[in-house]
């Protein structure tokens, strides 16, 4: 069996940010595993720009974004296989991998880094009446088409779902001669970011029609309209606000959801909210040695964040292979009052530590509070939060090492 | 007489909510911008308004490359900037950053390649 000190599962940005800071952190045995023919993941198809302002101070498209961190891979000599399908992974460490030159590959590591990106939420289709002509598609497989394969999937086009690649999706198309006749998102509020909304809808005067849903999708061979409806406070259609629109093609933008089959496979503990694996500061996972970062993890909405944390998976994995421990805490951190989520869900060591959280609606005027018993540790205050927008609270060493063993909470309070 | 028209930054994704007051092609005052960029993009936007183009284009053996802008471009030149595009056909041996379209329509911008090609 191979030998390998540090396994990376996933070439995309948060594969190769972690491979980066573990090499510069002393590992040198590194291999990082990647089921595509390219590194880069989900960004090579990204063509739009906005990436990297938070990283490298200017704005880029995906594939520069990528391509910053897939030369430095290079540079550093960090091996790596493409084209390579990690399919299982075991408790202790021992990793199962396929492709089409060395075949069923075995290798032990002594770290493993889950970076296996998500893939995009396809139930937003199931409930919607009507038989499954061609013409339906995710937004980002629609992205795919576009801007990989150059290849239009339709010309009379309705968005279900405002998340950020529906917007995106929507301008996109728009550019290239199709017509997106409406964006619907069954939700009172965007999923997606607000500049989002002003520079692919706005700008080309795409309607985004809040608190409505398709109902029903005609045609059947292909998508000839669908019927779409105003929803009610429950989120069901009113019948009497029915209105068809005649388009050949749907596109779902219904949100992302992290991939961990591997990850559970290898018996590591999963957040049911985030959908991705329970860690501590570190982003280990409750298997000691196996990490995981980027949006297997959670979603980011910013691959800035998830080089970030990708960073941090990469640091603690090479302090993990050389046995450096911290001093050691035990803090469990609840999501409350509005919060719907948090990474990390547990502190183990006292270092100063930024907790990342997602709130469950629009909220304005909030204070975030961080409590620990009755105790205020901190509170900041946030004229508008939003599910869509992720945020962030830092933890400061000395508090955590005060706290010692216990539970802090975080929530919006008046 | 001065109106008011509120605007979601895009310089950034933290998208401030900007509330500009202007008359005419001036602007008075800038509110909600959490940096001087907001101010700048509120101004272009009564002025001038502009965007980054991103796209793709054909090579001569019909692989796609993605492309962008290196400057933003007026608004309004966007149709006419992509049906200059996508009306070429660019070297099979492009690599990210060569120029397929210098000065694009007079905008001062040139198109670039974003692809990453190895
Ligand atoms: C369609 C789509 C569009 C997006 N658009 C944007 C955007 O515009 N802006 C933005 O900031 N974020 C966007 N995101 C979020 C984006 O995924 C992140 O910003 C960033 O790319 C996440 O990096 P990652 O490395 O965690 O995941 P990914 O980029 O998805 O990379 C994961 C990699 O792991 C590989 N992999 C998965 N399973 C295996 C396996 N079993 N064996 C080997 N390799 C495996 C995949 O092939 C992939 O290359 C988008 C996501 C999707 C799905
Ligand atoms: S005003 Fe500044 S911080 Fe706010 S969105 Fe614009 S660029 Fe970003």
């Amino acid at each position: 069996m191979l030998k390998v000190s540090l396994v990376i599962v996933g070439g995309g940005p948060a594969g190769m940010s972690a491979a980066v800071a573990a090499y510069k952190a002393g590992v040198k045995d590194i291999l990082i595993l990647e089921r595509e023919a390219h590194l880069g993941g989900i960004l090579r198809q990204c063509i739009h720009n906005g990436f990297g302002l938070h990283k490298f101070g200017e704005e880029l498209t995906g594939p520069e974004y990528a391509a910053r961190y897939a030369e430095q891979v290079k540079e550093l000599g960090i091996p790596y296989k493409v084209g390579t399908m990690v399919t299982k992974i075991t408790p202790d460490k021992e990793i199962t991998a396929i492709n089409s030159t060395d075949g069923i590959m075995h290798i032990k590591a002594d770290a493993i880094i889950l970076a296996m990106g998500c893939r995009e939420r396809p139930k937003g289709a199931l409930n919607i009446a009507g038989s499954r002509p061609s013409g339906i598609y995710t937004a980002g497989t629609a992205q795919k088409y576009v801007n990989i394969k150059g290849y239009m999937p339709g010309k009379e086009v309705v968005i279900l779902g405002s998340g950020d690649i529906g917007l995106i999706m929507a301008r996109r198309m728009t550019l290239e001669g199709a017509k997106v006749k409406a964006v619907c998102e069954l939700m009172p509020y965007s999923g997606g970011l607000a500049r989002n909304i002003e520079q692919c809808l706005n700008d080309f005067g795409i309607p985004l029609l809040l608190s409505h849903t398709v109902v029903q999708i005609h045609g059947k061979d292909r998508v000839t309209g669908v019927t779409i409806a105003k929803v009610d406070e429950q989120r069901r259609p009113i019948k009497e606000t029915e209105q068809y629109i005649a388009c050949d093609t749907l596109l779902l933008s219904c949100g992302l959801l992290p991939e961990n089959e591997l990850t559970k496979g290898a018996g590591i503990d999963i957040d049911r909210i985030t959908g991705g694996a329970v860690t501590d500061q570190n982003r280990q996972t409750s298997v000691p040695g196996v990490f995981a970062c980027g949006n297997v993890l959670h979603v980011h909405d910013l691959v800035d964040y998830v080089s970030d944390e990708a960073e941090i998976a990469g640091c603690a994995a090479a302090d993990y292979i050389a046995g450096i421990e911290s001093e050691r805490v035990d803090i469990s951190v609840r999501p409350v009052n509005g919060v719907r989520y948090t990474v990390p869900q547990r502190i183990t060591s006292a270092q100063d530590t930024v907790v990342y959280f997602r709130v469950s609606d629009v909220f304005r005027d909030k204070k975030i509070v961080v409590r620990c018993a009755e105790n205020v540790i901190s509170s900041k205050k946030k004229i508008k939060l939003a599910p869509g927008e992720m945020e962030t609270v830092k933890l400061d060493a000395k508090v955590l090492a005060g706290i010692g063993t216990g539970e802090i909470s975080i929530g919006l309070e008046d | 007489m001065a109106n008011i028209r509120e605007m979601t930054c895009i310089i950034c994704p933290r998208g401030c909510q900007l509330t500009v007051e202007y008359e005419g092609k001036n602007v008075l005052s800038v509110k909600g911008n959490a940096c001087k960029r907001g101010n700048d993009y509120a101004v272009a936007e009564c002025t001038c308004p502009t965007r980054t183009l991103t796209t793709t284009v054909m090579t001569e053996s019909g692989e796609v490359v993605a492309v962008k802008s290196n400057k933003a471009i007026p608004k309004e030149l966007l149709f006419d900037a992509m049906k200059q595009i996508n009306a070429l056909r660019v070297s099979d041996s492009v690599r990210q950053g060569d120029v397929v379209v210098a000065n694009i329509l007079d905008t001062g911008a040139d198109i670039i390649v974003t692809s990453y090609i190895e």
